[in-house]
Order: C-alpha cells, then structure tokens, then sequence
C-alpha cells in the first residue's frame, strides 16, 4: 500500500455521510423542539420537583378505603358497560353498512364485473359516510357529545357507537370480500336473495375472523371508554381526571393499577374468547 | 323439517360456543340496563333543537387569516410533539430493548418487560395528565406522554425483533474476538434496523393522531385549541380546529398509504 493512499483512509470510511446525517438531523431538530417547547430543565425546577414529589410520595400507599374501593368497582364497571353498549350500538349500524357497501352481493356486478351506476354511487356514498364517522377521534366526538348532553357516560357511548361504527363497517366490508366469493356468487347466480347469499355464501368462511375483529374492537372500546371519561364522557376516566386535578395521588395510583389490571384482563379475555371461535 | 336420509347430518352444536354466546348477551343488557343513559333528554323537542342550534353555530368555520394562522401553527406544534416524542421513545425503546431482550439473563429480562408492559398500557392521554403535574401546561408534557407510551410499545418490539435475529453473526464475531458491544453493532443491529425503522415509522404515524386530540387535557396542539374554543362556545372557531385535525389525519393516511404502496410493490 503507498503512503499517498494510506494518508487518505480514514479509520471509518462512511464518516462523511455519517456528518452529514448528524448535521441535518440537528437542523431539523432544533426548530422541533423550539416549537414543541422541549424544557426538561422545567422537571428539576424546585417547585415542580415539590410537587411531583408530594404526588410521587402519595403515589406510593394506593387509595384502600372501603368507600373508595366500592366507588371504583361501580366506575370500572361502567367503563365496562360503556364500552360494551357503544359496540353494541356500532354493530347496529356496522352490520347494515356493511351489507350495502360489500362488492360480493352486488347482483349486477355478476357475470358482467360492472355494477349498475346507482349501485355504485349508493355503494360509495356508504363508503364515505363510514370515514368520516371514523376519521374524526372518538374523544372529539365525546366532547362534542358532552356540550349536547352534558356530562355522564351517553356521550361516551355515543361516541363510541359513531366511530367504532365506520371502523367496523370497513373492516367487515373487507373482510368479507377478501374471503372466497365462489359459494355467494353461485347462491346469487341461482337466483338467492342477498341476505341468503351473505349468510350461507359468504359468512360461514369469514365469520371466525370477523368474530375475533370484533373482540379486538372490544378490547379496544375499553381502553376509549377510559380516555374519553377524561373530557367527561363518565367511568373511571373521569375518576382520575377528579383525583388528578385534586393532585390525590393515592386515589390515582389505586385507579392505575385498576385500569391496568381491567386491560390485561380484557386482553386475556379476548384472546380466550379468539382461541375459541377462531 | 324432516331430516333428509340422502344429506349428510347436521354438525353436532358446539355448547361451549353458545354459552359463550348467551354470555355476551348477558353481558350486552347488563350494560344498557345498569347505565345511566338520557336517551330521552336526547330525543326530545328540546334536545334536537339544542343539537341543531349547535351544529348550525358550526357553520360557518372561522377562516380569517389571522386564525387560520393560529391553526397554521397549532399543527405544526402537533407534528413537532410527535416527531419529537417519536425520537425520545427510540432512544429510551432502543436502551430498554436491551435487556427486555435477555441480553442481561432472565431476570432483568421480566422486570423490563413488565415495566414495558405498564408504560404501554397506559394511554398517551392519561400520560399526559400525569406528567402535567410535572411539567405543566403545554406541548413539553405532550411530548413526554408519548415518549412514555411510545416508548413501552417500541421497548417491546425492538426486544422482539432482536431476539428474533439470527445469533449466528454475532456469535462468530464474537469468536473472533470482537467486543460485546461492537459485535452487537456490527452483526445484529444492523439486521434488525430496518425492521425497527418500519415500527418507528408506523408509530409516528399513530402519535400524530395521538398528538392533534393529546390537548385536551392541556397538553398543547391542536387539541388543546380545540378544548379551549369548545368551552368557550366559540363554535365556529372549533369548526376550524376540527377541520385542521381532519386534514392532517387524512394527509398522514394518504402519504403513508401511497408509501406502503411504494414499498410493497
């Protein structure tokens, strides 16, 4: 090897592209944290740190009172409940939906491959409805639930019902036109009506899955309920709100723990009930 | 009907299925019955008219410049707290991967994981009411809500994924007399990285949405715009608001929509 190019090695030989990376990522990050107000130097101020500290000190003897245990069992259940009854309620719209907007019951799509233009525009104006009941956040529709009909868990499960209802009715729609369209398209050939067709045609392939979705929207609908009690939809969110905002940390660790045991509990209860059907 | 000898018998039902069945609906009534619900405040005369007056204050959105302007930046706030909560959660997700990983034995490897489990099974919105106490109001708390949240889910799929690499690499590395820590370098991280890149990128996408409705507690953004023209009847500002968030999910859907695609093809 010549000493000329033995000058011009460098021990990492990616370390340009590695400078670069690094200069770019501090110019773009910087305007980042100016704009998100990124302090930390906020946490060790004195008097946050006193108060983190009286929280933090709370924190660690959860709340036990018999009271208070009796008053978070009735929250947890009605967390529960509200998410129970929004599903409910979302299934109520899901399942009509979602035998408007599926391609596989369509009869003039068959043979031919082209739907009738109200067909399609009926199919369509479904479709749209079911986004935009999902594309705005179930806590936006709580707080707009929650300045209609004041504070209390129907906002919630209004919210709920709303949301899980566009996000169910797509993931059914899809569900079912990816599964085999053999069964229902003969059904429907041989002169069946669309709801036969749907329920001995195409349902018997996907119902396992369609099943375990919806547990899994379950689970899901538990972990909103809890979210949404924080604008004032009801349940143990808008417990903790309470107790957060009295800085009772005791009362707060207690409803944590709550909430993550009822989360590892629905996950557990929902894989089971998975196995089961699935 | 009489049962048809030429056709097969029907399946024999499966009991464990319908009682599961019958429970859910136990479950179903239980929860409309035992709920305080004003089914009827909301279906009366005077509700619908409520709601209509609402919704009529909604129209039209506020789209003076000045607050368009002001939206303007609440988004931009909104993507920089996920951006920046995003970047935190890697660095803390990519250090407790590490042990969640067993890379310091059995032990440490369940405590990190439940740890993991606790971080990840707290919202991001109730994360950010706790960590308010500590940093007050604005974007600062947000970012740290969902560092914390990102954080546990990252933790867990990085310490998935490197236990998933193939040892063989590293090991011979180690053979030949590499250290620990540039053999880890050298030999599994670079297999897991662009695994972790794709977490990574999903999971901004979630803390966006995450990020606009995070305000509502006080945690800065859009949300927190929203919540302070909602409570003040401001109807047409919040309608504004509201649209911002709209697009801003759709934007993020078709970019990452039109990148899988990208990828995949």
């Amino acid at each position: 090897m010549t000493a000329a190019l033995k000058a011009n090695r460098h021990p990492d030989p990616a370390w340009r592209g590695r400078l670069i990376a690094c200069a770019v990522a501090v110019i773009v990050l910087w305007p980042t944290m100016v704009v998100s107000e990124f302090k930390p130097w906020i946490l060790f101020d004195w008097q946050s740190l006193a108060s983190t500290g009286r929280f933090l000190s709370d924190f660690l003897t959860p709340a036990h009172g018999a009271e208070f245990l009796a008053m978070l069992l009735r929250e947890t259940w009605q967390t529960v409940a509200i998410a129970t009854a929004g599903l409910t309620l979302a299934l109520l719209g899901a399942i009509p939906a979602t035998l408007l907007v599926n391609e596989q019951l369509s009869i003039s799509a068959l043979g031919t491959g082209r739907m009738r233009p109200l067909a399609r525009l009926l199919r369509q104006t479904v479709r749209w409805l079911l986004v935009l009941l999902r594309s705005v956040p179930e806590l936006v529709w709580a707080l707009l639930f929650v300045r209609i009909i004041g504070l209390g868990p129907t906002a919630g499960v209004l919210a709920i019902a709303l949301t899980y209802c566009g996000m169910l009715g797509k993931v059914y729609a899809e569900i079912l036109e990816s599964s085999d369209a053999h069964a229902s398209d003969t059904l429907l050939a041989n002169g069946s009506g669309r709801l036969a067709a749907l329920l001995y045609g195409a349902l018997p392939e996907a119902a396992s899955e369609l099943m375990s979705y919806t547990v899994y929207r379950w689970e899901c609908a538990i972990r909103g309920s809890v979210v949404m009690g924080f604008v004032g939809a009801g349940g143990l969110g808008q417990r903790m709100d309470e107790s957060m905002k009295m800085l009772a940390g005791s009362e707060v660790a207690s409803m944590l723990l709550v909430f993550v045991a009822l989360v590892a509990l629905a996950d557990l209860f929902s894989k089971v009930v998975r196995r089961r059907l699935g | 009907m009489k049962h048809n000898p030429n056709m097969p018998s029907p399946p024999p039902r499966d009991w464990t299925v319908l009682t599961m069945m019958l429970l859910l609906a136990v479950l179903v009534v239980a929860s409309f019955a035992s709920l305080p619900l004003k089914w009827r405040d909301f279906f009366t005369m005077e509700a619908v008219n409520g709601t209509v007056e609402l919704l009529q204050g909604f129209a039209p959105p506020d789209l003076s410049s000045g607050f368009v302007t002001k939206t303007a930046w609440a988004t931009v706030e909104t993507m920089a707290m996920s951006a920046l909560g995003t970047l935190l959660a890697v660095v803390a997700g990519l250090a407790f991967s590490l042990p969640a990983s067993g890379r310091f034995g059995g032990v440490a490897r369940g405590a990190m994981r439940s740890m993991l489990n606790v971080l990840r099974s707290i919202p991001e919105l109730v994360w950010a009411s706790i960590l308010l106490i500590a940093a007050g109001l604005g974007p600062f708390g947000g970012t740290l809500a969902l560092a914390a949240h990102t954080a546990g889910v990252l933790g867990r799929l990085f310490a998935d994924s490197l236990e998933n690499a193939a040892p063989l690499p590293e090991q011979s590395l180690r053979a030949n007399g590499a250290s620990a820590t540039s053999a880890f370098l050298y030999a599994t991280l670079p297999q897991t990285l662009p695994q972790m890149l794709s977490y990574t990128l999903y999971r901004w996408e979630n803390n966006i949405r995450a990020a606009a409705i995070l305000g509502v507690v006080g945690a800065g953004g859009l949300g927190q715009m929203l919540k302070y023209h909602l409570s003040l009847f401001q109807m047409q500002q919040a309608a504004t608001v509201i649209i911002a968030m709209l697009l801003l999910v759709a934007l993020v859907d078709a970019i990452s929509f039109a990148m899988r695609r990208a990828l995949t093809r």
